[in-house]
């Protein structure tokens, strides 16, 4: 055996069944080894489509996701993907080819530091230099990724080490790896959740901020019986959606920059917030230091770096969510008995109205009929369409990033955890389509519904070719509103209306660009025709793509960045003024032809006057 | 009620950082410093006690709440087993200098020996115009020795930067309480 079928072993010792990825010259022993392999490789059209498939893999399915790209360009193009991995703790393998070991340092063709430019965006990583290495690093990169706080880990891979003789009688994959550098810290202390439960029963105005990290600790039925055993409302972050049923009474719905009214209100009036599995990112907290200002705060983290790094905290507790949350669910219990308590105490049901009424007045607005559509409205027929189909507990959302993806967030309400999967902490345009294609191979039974905007699609748009070659059928939703909405939103809110490279011309036709890919492909410009159209999508078992032509002038409510949660502010709704120069005007420029230097409107005034004329 | 983490003086810590002895080992930790702006002022690397691993001595000055998150960073990494920042008065800091002084004739020669037995260091290296010196003690000993020898002329000076352990028969706790 060789070192490329020891790999291969070793990765089907850990369950894995199917890897995502592109090869190249230090690869070839390994496709070679493949080739004789029964583990199922999804050719990408790109490593970066590879690495962000493998991460939707592992956030659909909480299984470790793999992905393989060849040295130099290779390793470099999957390095967006496992950055993307990284900031939002999604467990994948990333494995790329090396040049031989004896050429490392010399510069040779596609040799690149790997481990050098991987290792501030992965939990950790391995280069491993001889084959009798393999099984043992193969074992602790898939312990390191799924335990404690996931994260990408990374192995590089010399070719000849690859290709070099191996032994699996000399060198067994081990059962157990002993890391002792690395002890996650699981249970909560004792008396942190004793003083936690204290907290929780004096509370008048709690709230819950569930973050990623219920998702990540499967600790969803943990945290629906703590919220209703206490009666404590529940907001989450955008990693947190779908952790939390959002049609339950309790739910309020996303908090931060593009939370929701009562979110925002909730945390910024609680006496007690319970932060779980979340790290307080600046897009969650706003303003730190008039963030939850009367409210006393429990941290929930399994990792220790994360408490007190943004906000501090009261009662901090180091452990997995869910272990924890059993053990204060199992303390109240008991304290309830002992005590005979009422659950919510008179002060809990006067917040819980006041939290009640808030959300009665503000039911966001979906039902447009405008032309161009309205965003808001794509968002109802879409989930009125789930509804319909009974897809409700089998299908999956990706997004992009943008205001897709805040849309989305805003006003798609999820129920199921792991069906909503988003870029977060890094916001990498381009993950919503190669993550669907990920989601689709770790669920095939449920439904992936990709939205994503234009900019965000034409940045992975290869990978369409990926879904059509396999014939793998993701619902692709253009919101297409021509511009990179996002940042024109900014623009027009925040640099005065100054529309600055936000705008996309006519380029391309994304339903003639999909049927080129040879996928069903409509486009949608009449509001009336969006359900008949996503039903058709949703029905088919081909891949599809719709194409939304959207109001442009349309945005999304907002917290000015390091504002207050409370000062919600409304977008400028307007339309795109940006003219793109045609290539002559930009040659015109580059040369410096004189002809085009035309003088401003003032000076050619300025030519008229007296003194002026004089001097010519 | 301000919920920020307060910054803090800037004051010297010394971090103490049992490791494993693996190639990269020292980018990823000196990684960790730069990333949250924090200049290393030095770090001494060396084997130790425990095959395979190796203790790094690493010297900064920053504020404290940044370097409590830098620590905390350092002990999520997979090959830091042990890591501590040290009390710096509850400590033994020591470092070595070797300097070589510009000593063209006997009496120069004479006096610089004079000192280095004074500082309880040792002539390492003689030539016809150089003495070379080797200190070892606190870096402000060694401040106090450099100063006192500049007037002959500092031809070279290479400093191993502080090694240090915690004085009594405690050890580094472990990364997990
Ligand atoms: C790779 C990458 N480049 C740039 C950005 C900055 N950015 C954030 S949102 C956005 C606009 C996205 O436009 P589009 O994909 O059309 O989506 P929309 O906001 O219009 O829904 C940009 C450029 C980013 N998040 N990721």
């Amino acid at each position: 055996m060789r070192g490329a079928e020891a790999l291969i072993k070793a990765l089907e010792y850990e369950g894995v069944k199917v890897i995502f990825g592109y090869p190249g010259g230090a690869l070839l022993p390994f496709y070679d080894a493949l080739y004789d392999s029964d583990l199922i490789h999804i050719l990408t059209r790109h490593e970066q489509g590879a690495a962000h498939a493998a991460d939707g893999y592992a956030r659909a399915s909480g299984k470790v996701g793999v992905c393989v790209g060849t040295s130099g360009p290779g390793a470099t193009n999957l390095v967006t993907g496992v950055a993307t991995a990284y900031a939002d703790s999604s467990p994948i393998i990333a494995i790329t080819g090396q040049v031989p070991t004896r050429l490392i340092g010399n510069d040779a063709f596609q040799e690149i530091d790997a481990l050098g430019i991987f290792m501030p965006i992965v939990k950790h990583n391995f280069q491993i230099r001889s084959s009798k290495d393999i099984p043992t690093t193969v074992r602790a990169a898939f312990e390191i990724a799924k335990t404690g706080r996931p994260g990408p880990v990374h192995i590089d891979l010399p070719k000849d080490v690859q290709e070099e003789e191996f032994d699996i009688e000399e060198n067994p994959i081990p059962a157990k790896i002993d890391l002792p550098g690395y002890k996650p810290t699981i249970k909560g202390h004792p008396k942190q959740i004793k003083m936690a439960v204290n907290a929780i029963m004096t509370a008048e105005r709690p709230v819950i901020i569930a973050g990623g990290g219920v998702n990540i600790a499967n600790a969803t039925e943990e945290l629906l019986k703590l919220a209703e055993l206490c009666s404590i409302p529940v907001c989450t972050t955008l990693m947190g959606k779908g952790s939390f049923p959002e049609e339950h009474p309790l739910s309020l719905g996303m908090v931060g920059m593009h939370g929701t009214k009562p979110a925002n209100y909730a945390v910024s009036e609680c006496d007690l917030l319970i932060a779980i599995g979340c790290r307080f990112s600046d897009r969650i907290t706003g303003d730190v230091s008039s963030f939850a200002p009367y409210a006393k705060i429990i941290h929930i983290d399994i990792d220790p770096a994360e408490i007190g790094k943004n906000v501090d905290v009261d009662i901090p507790i180091v452990g997995d969510a869910k272990v924890v949350m059993r053990d204060i669910i199992s303390h109240l219990l008991k304290m309830y008995r002992e005590s005979g308590r009422e659950l919510s105490s008179e002060g809990r049901r006067e917040w819980l109205e006041y939290l009640e009424s808030l959300k009665r007045s503000n039911i966001p607005k979906m039902d447009y009929d405008d032309v161009p559509i309205k965003p808001q409205r794509i968002v109802k027929e879409l989930m009125d369409v789930i509804e319909e189909l009974k897809l409700k507990d089998r299908s999956i959302i990706t997004t992009d990033v943008g205001q897709n993806q805040m849309w989305m967030a805003h006003y798609f309400k999820v129920h199921l955890p792991r069906t909503f999967l988003s870029s977060g902490g890094l916001g990498t345009m381009g993950f919503g389509l190669p993550s669907a294609i990920g989601a689709k191979i770790a669920k095939p039974d449920s439904k992936v519904i990709c939205v994503t905007g234009d900019g965000g699609l034409m940045m992975n748009i290869q990978e369409l070719g990926t879904i059509a070659d396999y014939g793998i059928p993701v619902v692709v939703c253009v919101f297409d509103n021509r511009t990179l909405g996002m940042v024109y939103q900014w623009q027009n809110l925040f640099y005065g209306r100054r529309q600055c490279n936000v705008n996309f011309g006519e380029s391309p036709d994304f339903v003639k660009v999909a049927k080129g890919y040879g996928i069903e492909a409509q486009r949608v410009t009449d509001p009336n025709d969006i359900k008949d159209v996503l039903k058709e999508a949703l029905l088919s078992d081909e891949p599809y793509l719709i194409d939304f032509a959207i109001d442009p002038a349309e945005g999304l409510p907002m917290v000015p960045p390091g504002g207050k949660l409370k000062n919600i502010i409304d977008p400028v709704r307007e339309r795109p003024r940006e003219r793109i120069p045609c290539f002559q005007e930009i040659k015109r420029k580059l040369l410096g032809d004189s002809k085009d230097r035309s003088i401003p409107q003032e000076s050619l005034q300025d030519l008229n006057s007296p003194v002026e004329k004089e001097m010519y | 009620m301000g919920r920020h983490p307060k910054k803090e003086e800037l004051s010297t810590h010394i971090i103490s950082a049992l490791v494993l002895n693996n190639p990269g080992v020292l980018q990823r930790i000196a990684g960790l410093f730069s990333r949250r702006g924090y200049n290393i002022s030095s770090i001494t690397v060396g084997t130790t006690e425990i095959p395979n691993m190796a203790r790094m001595t690493i010297v900064v000055k920053g504020d404290d709440k940044i370097l409590e998150q830098v620590v905390k960073q350092l002990n999520k990494l997979i090959e830091v087993i042990k890591v501590s920042d040290l009390d710096v008065n509850k400590c033994v800091k020591r470092e070595l200098c070797l300097i070589k002084i510009h000593t063209p004739d006997e009496s120069s020669k004479s006096q610089v020996i004079q000192y280095t037995n004074v500082f309880r260091g040792k002539i390492v290296d003689l030539s016809q115009e150089s003495l070379t010196v080797e200190i070892t003690g606190r870096s402000d000993k060694i401040n106090a020795f450099i100063d006192l020898v500049r007037t002959f002329g500092i031809k070279e000076v290479a400093r191993t930067g502080l090694t240090a352990l915690m004085r009594g028969p405690k050890v580094l706790k472990s990364k997990k309480s």
